[in-house]
């Protein structure tokens, strides 16, 4: 505690565990086979005329062994819960009472998963003339599960993770899309370089595979129909394809992972977030240059990992920003994983930290000529989270020296 | 003159503002009148039928207009309001101009079900399914709902009304989430990356699906009659807290910053802690140990000593368990002072604010260090033999407060507590 005014802001801060579920398959070896090969796991199919992108099944049990448990979570909680499993076991600490005992947790997280048979039923009875007063108090009571209301509370993504794994430490849920997944890293890095905290699991997960969902985005016209084309090929058909996936990091101070003789994937140098207003054209770009100028200086061999969400116009003020810096080789997490909205950010950071550990950048997947190859080794690489709506967030991850 | 650094060296964190909002009304003044004389804010739901709930009352703010009506978007109102209020008080910033970040304690977001209904109208049939519902929801119609139904609307909002800095943070901790918007902004001002922050908690969840769920939980009180009644904290006949609505709003600055600019000083955030329960999605872990590490840090974090605490705004949502675990815990922090310090519980009056709670609670403790007086735990006419605390039953009392614990514990395993002061320690 009383080392936090004595040395602000010097603690390094390594990324020593990555959790990922996701369309492409479980775990670091299938995302990074899947990037290098370019295969793309779309429905094109199940939600017609929408795109999503499913989760590549996995054995649940591996991770959540009571199944008890995994009744209890809907679907985005048992991907969340899995991958942060899967990070712990990358960092080497699944099990470890003593670390698992105080680790902070910070989840971004949306939740609320629908039970469409009540809701359809009660729509439809409706619809038929059932009007009595007290008729939608009646239907729920007797037609909801007691325990879908835990399903659905975003903090219960947390409190799953907590059961499961055994964490003990602290736990903070952020919500507010995409930007809360900026704002997780944002926070768990501050804390860690601070002193405040040590080490930090942090992350999201989402269930793309939601009509409910697909509603809410449909609102604002926001979903990919028809045919899947990669984020910067939208323009005319802009767009998100809503995605299955769950991105946990173990965050942790140099000093930390040193005694316990942890390896590094990266370092999380800095993450910075904002609202821009977007009012105008250009507020948004401005926004994100705004945070660009703000990351420690860029002087070694660097890269873009977006989370661009081919929604508009949100896609175009973000293309505008990438031109002002097109000597960075970029690569869209949308386009290979689709929207996993929370969790874009935290995978973004994962992949970009899996590149540097593996000494190259994915290769792009792109028919516009945005992406570009990249020779050699990154040694630093630039997160983007634009939300398709508000938010903006950017973080910078490097190799440690 | 007081050192603007705690005993650790970080910078001292206080309140300059204050806005607060619950059933019993608006503002600080009339809130705290209320709360002091013992008044409920707990009345028979007129907002929806209550035909078919077990629970039909509620601490509903049916006194602020929202059109069109939404849980969301009566919190954002709320918010607003409190916001607005805790902003004249502070006299921070300029207008739409706020020197720090927001941090907003919300409850999660979804499409209600007004929003559903008017779909399931017009798709215009007697049978349909969701694929029907998809197909309509397009084509800009509804596009206000997008915006209203995303989570981070609300702070969105009020960051762009009042100008704060950044990102805007919106969180939820269930109903320890006005406690961690607290803990979140004094954790950046000690960081020093700011010398101000807002923190804002608010919950206008008082809806059918909402109560339905807390009520398949067997969590809410069925002592429907007199609704004024039915919170019942730490009584032997307690059985369920009330859903309530509410808002809480304080700057927080640091205490150099404060001073500098001539800022009346209201309170001092002394200390925070929070820890999490590994042990059940609802229930607290049968020992205690994780609300005792809470409390414990959160003296350590304020360096404090559990005898120097003389006053406990409690959790106290008259739960049978939670009252129950609630005095256990405090016993083995505080040993027998926890049946000398004069607890209370607002609950009683406000109900549950859920969300808002942590904050709408920090509140009235700061109000009881301001006027030296606790607000009474009203209902109080059965104690439970089994918890011994000191409550401060029925009748408001007069003490000398220098430091209150205010705690707040939530689903999830969420644990939350704060320590306030008068002055920095």
């Amino acid at each position: 505690m009383t080392d936090i005014a004595s040395k602000p802001g010097q603690t390094e801060v390594w990324i020593t565990g990555i959790g990922l579920a996701t369309s492409l398959g479980e775990g670091l070896d299938a995302n990074w086979a899947a990037l290098q090969e370019k295969r793309i796991n779309v429905d094109e199919k199940g939600f017609a005329p929408y795109i999503v992108h499913p989760l590549m099944p996995v054995s649940f049990d591996s991770q959540i062994p009571k199944k008890g448990d995994q009744r209890q979570m809907e679907a985005w909680q048992r991907i969340g819960t899995y991958a942060a499993g899967l990070a712990l076991d990358s960092a080497g600490i699944k099990g470890n009472k003593d670390i698992l005992s105080k680790i902070d947790m910070v989840v971004a997280a949306g939740g609320g998963e629908r039970d469409l048979n009540v809701d359809t039923g009660v729509l439809t009875a409706e619809a038929k003339g059932a009007n009595a007063p007290g008729f939608l108090n009646e239907r729920l009571m007797s037609d909801l599960r007691p325990t879908l209301f835990l399903a659905q509370l975003s903090n219960l993504l947390a409190g799953n993770i907590a059961i499961v794994h055994g964490l003990g430490g602290t736990s903070r849920t952020f919500m507010g899309e995409e930007v809360a997944g900026a704002d997780a890293a944002r926070i768990a890095l501050a804390r860690i370089a601070s002193g405040e905290s040590d080490i930090a699991l942090v992350g999201g997960s989402h269930n793309g595979e939601r009509k409910d969902l697909l509603v809410l985005y449909e609102f604002g016209d926001f979903n990919l129909k028809d045919k899947f084309a990669p984020v910067w090929a939208r323009k005319d058909h802009a767009g998100f394809a809503l995605g299955s996936a769950g991105a946990f990091l173990v965050l942790e101070s140099r000093a930390h992972a040193e005694a316990r003789g942890a390896k590094p994937y990266a370092k999380l140098s800095s993450v910075v977030a904002d609202l821009a207003r977007r009012r105008q054209p250009g507020d948004m770009t401005a926004t994100l240059e705004k945070l660009w100028a703000k990351l420690p200086k860029r002087e070694g061999k660097g890269a873009i990992i977006t989370g661009a969400t081919g929604a508009e116009p949100a896609t175009s003020e973000e293309r505008g920003f990438l031109k002002g810096h097109a000597d960075f080789p970029v690569r869209s997490t949308g386009t290979m994983f689709g929207h996993t909205m929370e969790t874009q950010f935290p995978l973004g950071i994962a992949l970009a930290a899996l590149s540097i550990s593996r000494g190259a950048l994915f290769p792009p997947n792109d028919s516009t000529g945005t992406e570009i190859e990249m020779q050699g080794a990154p040694t630093q690489i630039v997160v983007v989270g634009a939300g398709h709506w508000r938010g903006e967030g950017m973080a910078l991850v490097e190799a440690v020296g | 003159m007081t050192a603007p650094r705690d005993k650790f060296g970080r910078p001292v964190v206080v309140v300059t503002g204050m806005g607060i909002m619950t059933s019993l009304g608006a503002g600080k003044d009339d809130n705290w009148a209320k709360l002091v004389a013992g008044e409920s804010g707990i009345r028979t739901i007129t907002r929806f039928p209550v035909e078919g709930l077990k629970t039909t009352m509620a601490g509903t703010v049916d006194f602020v207009s929202v059109d069109p009506f939404s849980s969301t978007g009566l919190s954002e109102r709320m918010a607003e309001i409190v916001t607005q209020e805790a902003l004249e008080q502070a006299g921070i910033g300029a207008k739409a101009d706020f020197p720090g970040p927001l941090f907003l304690a919300v409850a999660p977001v979804e499409v209600e079900w007004p929003q559903r209904r008017e779909l399931g109208r017009a798709v215009g049939a007697q049978d349909f399914n969701y694929d029907d519902l998809l197909r309509i929801s397009g084509g800009g119609k509804y596009t206000a709902y997008h915006h209203r139904f995303m989570f981070g609307s609300v702070a969105a909002h009020l960051a762009e009304t009042f100008g704060t800095k950044g990102s805007p943070i919106s969180l939820s901790t269930a109903c320890a989430s006005g406690a961690t918007s607290i803990q979140l902004g004094v954790e950046a001002i000690r960081r020093g990356e700011t010398d101000a922050a807002l923190c804002v908690a608010t919950d206008g969840t008082v809806n059918p699906e909402a109560l339905v769920r807390f009520s398949l939980l067997s969590a809410l009180s069925t002592q429907n009659d007199p609704p004024q009644a039915a919170s019942r904290p730490f009584s032997k006949n307690r059985d369920g807290f009330v859903m309530a609505e509410g808002a809480g709003a304080l700057v927080l600055e640091s205490y150099e910053a404060a001073t500098a600019r001539g800022a009346k000083i209201l309170g001092v955030i002394a200390g925070c802690g929070e820890l999490t329960d590994s042990f059940h999605r609802t229930r607290s872990s049968p020992d205690g140990k994780p609300i005792i590490g809470c409390m414990n840090k959160t003296l350590a974090d304020a360096g404090m000593t559990p005898d120097q605490i003389d006053h406990i705004n409690a959790h106290g949502t008259a739960t049978p368990e939670n009252d129950k675990m609630e005095f256990n815990t405090t016993s083995a922090v505080f040993g027998e002072l926890a049946q000398k310090i004069p607890v209370t519980s607002n609950k009683s009056m406000v109900g549950h604010t859920i969300s808002a709670a942590g904050a709408v609670e920090a509140i009235f403790s700061l109000l009881t260090l301001e006027h030296q007086r606790i607000p009474p735990t009203i209902n109080y006419e059965t104690p439970d033999p089994t918890i011994l605390f000191n409550v401060v039953g029925n009748k408001a009392r007069d003490a000398r407060v220098t430091a209150v614990m205010s705690n707040s514990f939530g689903f999830g395993g969420q644990n939350a507590s704060l320590i306030l002061t008068r002055e920095p320690a």
